[in-house]
């Protein structure tokens, strides 16, 4: 059974994450803004899950970075322990909205990359603290390659994917196993007016690959699996052909 | 966000915007849909402001009593979500559709029925609280002793009153998640409807179908379905499996459905049931969705769609009027792919629930040129036995014939003008039907 901190859980991909670790009886701490939000999501695995689960609600905001040490605190203490700390939370905007509006821009570069990092670090001290444990965080298959449509979340992503790879080269043999998961297109409130591509994805299939990757320990995922293949052909991609196509 | 094609089950659709926010308390106030397996025009929006919400991702279970099953929840849970979360522990919703793929919302906002009409009655009849918007932009609850009058035009109200936001009712303690099932071939419509109806006092779900093709001394011949949840020294300890679901590969090309190929079809199924009676145990899936096997089955009918057509036949139509409707029906030569007949209790007291004491009868028609003068046609003949259609299947039938069937209708209206004057919870089906603006 595991003790798992969800920043992130209340809504997409996280919510349906949550919902399969307390499915199984795993103790889930939502972490998130907005105590009503976060109370209901808490209902909600609380019903869901096998009877006796125990789940809680830590209030915890990413634009936050000093709520970051305790929030994992408080999970810690209300699950009695934790071993596995995971980050869904994120923030996207198109393109065009970040470069119209460069506050904007700052909002979404240091979220999704700056206190993604300080979060994960605070995340790094605990599990360590506590000999070892996992830490999965969302980075993105825009993170692979710079592209035109996600120029500046795609280079969050990439800050955040290259943290990650280096956190584990380091600290795997410490037991800290660190998860990167890298969804493509999923159907969630976050993509929610965009175009739908080809091979987009459901957070219930997402959360079934990234639950298996986790109990594995699996460096990286792409979720749903399609995606490995389709970032290999758009990385094998010469740049003049990469500079022509529109994604 | 650009306009895109928004359906109805049957595949009539409008251009529009269809918003599927995370958090329901912050959308316009305009019509709300859930899974979209209404028939006709119910979930669509107006044609001139064509925006709807949908429901789907507001679907968190908010509290959830062990001990007495009482639940509440987001109106975006889909009735597959629950069952596959609280079947396994043992309870069930208190009344089913032939489809999992409906959401808390769409349950009440048509009322819904099941199997089991003839002792439980509509899904709305066991709601104990409603959360909702109104027009006015006040969140407030009702319920059978609260805001009664808006609770009853919402129940069965195709969301015309206000947005659904949050539902509490008991879920009910089963035995075992397995059926026990009797089935029945019986040779004509007469014996269909005495059977249906010898076995209601003595069986909690009842339904069948009926082969709606041949005429004569064996129309309406057909298999009578019965059953109870098995006891668990008879069922199996093992949990039944979710059935594979394989999707309907493409959309079917407009001949695949012809009075040849439905001819077949009805009659590999009656003879398929070779003993006259079968009984034994079988899979709630089975028992209760068998359509669901089949993802985008609607495919089936090709681009132009299908209609379901359903009415109540009142028992004070006395003897025959399920073999009268059929009589129509036949010398129209409207082929149906599938007829389901069920005999429906108690009428609720919500203000347009469907169901009456009576029989139910449901039919799919592909759509063709001539739909709208068949349904027409059958909508005159159930007129005229005192009978009502469903909402929720209807996409063809005419005001006047709805208003003459239903006398309940002003003070449905009446209620509705009070909480929304502006009619700002309007769909094309509204449109059609109670004459509001486009
Ligand atoms: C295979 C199949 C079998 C079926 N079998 C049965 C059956 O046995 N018995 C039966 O009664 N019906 C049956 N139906 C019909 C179905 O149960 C109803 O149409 C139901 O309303 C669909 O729910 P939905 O979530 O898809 O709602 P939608 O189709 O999306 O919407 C239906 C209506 O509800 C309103 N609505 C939805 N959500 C809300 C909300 N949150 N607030 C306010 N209004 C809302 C919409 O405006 C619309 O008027 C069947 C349908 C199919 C496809
Ligand atoms: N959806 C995709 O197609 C896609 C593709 C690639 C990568 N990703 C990445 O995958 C992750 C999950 O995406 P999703 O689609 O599941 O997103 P989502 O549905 O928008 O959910 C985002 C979650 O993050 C939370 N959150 C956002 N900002 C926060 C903040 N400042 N503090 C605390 N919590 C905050 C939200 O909580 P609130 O309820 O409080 O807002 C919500 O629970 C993100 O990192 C995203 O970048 C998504």
């Amino acid at each position: 059974m595991k003790r798992v901190a969800v920043l992130g859980a209340t809504r997409g991909m996280g919510r349906a994450l949550a919902r399969r670790f307390a499915e199984r009886g795993d103790f889930v701490a939502v972490l998130g803004r907005g105590d009503d939000e976060v109370k209901r999501s808490v209902a909600d695995l609380e019903a869901r899950g096998v009877p006796g689960t125990r789940v809680v609600g830590v209030p915890c905001d990413l634009e936050q970075p000093e709520s970051f040490k305790p929030a994992l605190e408080a999970a810690e203490q209300r699950l009695d322990g934790l071993d596995t700390v995971v980050v869904t939370a994120g923030a996207f905007a198109t393109q065009e909205q970040l470069e119209r509006d460069p506050a904007l821009a700052a909002k979404v570069l240091t979220v999704d990359f700056a206190n993604t990092v300080l979060f994960c670090e605070e995340a790094r001290k605990k599990l360590l603290m506590r000999g070892g444990g996992t830490l999965c965080a969302f980075s993105s298959v825009a993170g692979d390659r710079g592209r035109s449509p996600v120029v500046m979340y795609g280079a969050a992503k990439a800050g955040l994917s290259a943290y990650l790879e280096g956190l584990d080269h380091k600290y795997r043999r410490e037991g800290l196993v660190t998860v990167c998961v890298k969804p493509g297109f999923v159907r969630t409130g976050m993509t929610d007016g965009l175009k739908t591509p080809p091979f987009a994805g459901e957070p219930e299939d997402v959360a079934q690959v990234v639950l298996e990757a986790i109990d594995a320990g699996t460096p990286v995922v792409y979720a749903p699996p399609v995606w490995r293949a389709v970032m290999t052909a758009i990385k094998a991609m010469p740049r003049f052909v990469m500079r022509r196509v529109k994604f | 966000m650009t306009d895109s094609r928004i359906e109805g089950w049957g595949r009539t659709a409008v251009q529009g915007k269809e918003l599927q926010p995370d958090n329901l308390e912050q959308t316009p106030p305009v019509l709300f849909r859930g899974l979209g397996r209404s028939y006709g025009d119910s979930s669509l929006p107006p044609s001139a402001n064509p925006v709807v919400v949908n429901t789907t991702r507001a679907n968190r279970m908010l509290a959830f009593d062990g001990s007495t099953g009482l639940l509440r929840a987001e109106a975006g849970l889909s009735l597959l979500d629950l069952n596959r979360t609280l079947l396994p522990r043992g309870w069930f919703v208190p009344v089913t559709p032939g489809t999992q793929f409906v959401t808390l919302g769409g349950a009440v906002a048509a009322d819904v029925h099941g199997k089991n009409h003839h002792v439980d009655g509509c899904f709305g009849a066991h709601v104990r609280r409603l959360k909702m918007r109104v027009a006015d932009g006040r969140v407030l609850e009702c319920g059978p002793d609260l805001e009664r009058e808006l609770f009853l035009a919402t129940v069965g109200g195709m969301g015309l009153t206000g947005q659904i936001l949050e539902v509490e009712f008991p879920m009910v303690r089963i035995p075992t998640p397995w059926i026990w099932q009797e089935s029945e071939r019986v040779s004509d419509i007469d014996e269909y409807v005495e059977k249906l109806k010898e076995a209601a006092p003595k069986w909690p779900m009842t339904v069948g179908w009926i082969d709606c093709l041949t005429p004569g001394k064996h129309m309406g011949r057909g298999i009578l379905m019965k059953g109870r949840w098995a006891h668990s020294h008879e069922a199996p300890s093992r949990f039944p499996s979710e059935p594979p679901n394989v999707a309907f590969p493409i959309e079917a090309p407009e001949w695949l459905l012809n009075p040849l190929s439905i001819r077949a079809f009805n009659f590999a199924f009656y003879w398929k049931h070779l003993p006259r009676t079968m009984s034994g145990i079988v899979s709630p899936f089975s028992f209760f969705w068998p359509l669901d096997f089949v993802k985008g089955w609607n495919r089936m009918y090709g681009r132009r769609g299908f209609t379901q057509y359903q009415c109540v036949l009142p028992n004070e139509a006395g003897p025959g009027a399920a073999r009268r409707f059929l009589d129509v029906l036949t010398r129209r030569g409207g082929a149906s792919f599938l007829c389901v007949i069920k005999d429906c209790g108690p009428e609720s007291a919500a203000l347009l629930s469907f169901p009456r004491p009576g029989i139910s009868v449901a039919l799919d028609i592909a759509i063709r040129n001539d739909t709208q003068a068949l349904v027409d046609e059958l909508n005159e003949h159930v007129l005229k036995e005192g009978g009502r259609i469903y909402l929720a299947k209807d996409t063809f039938t005419r005001p006047e014939h709805f208003h003459a069937m239903e006398p309940r209708l002003p003070r449905f209206l009446e209620v509705r003008e009070k909480w929304d004057p502006q009619h700002r919870f309007r769909s094309a089906q509204s449109v059609r039907l109670f004459g509001d603006a486009p």
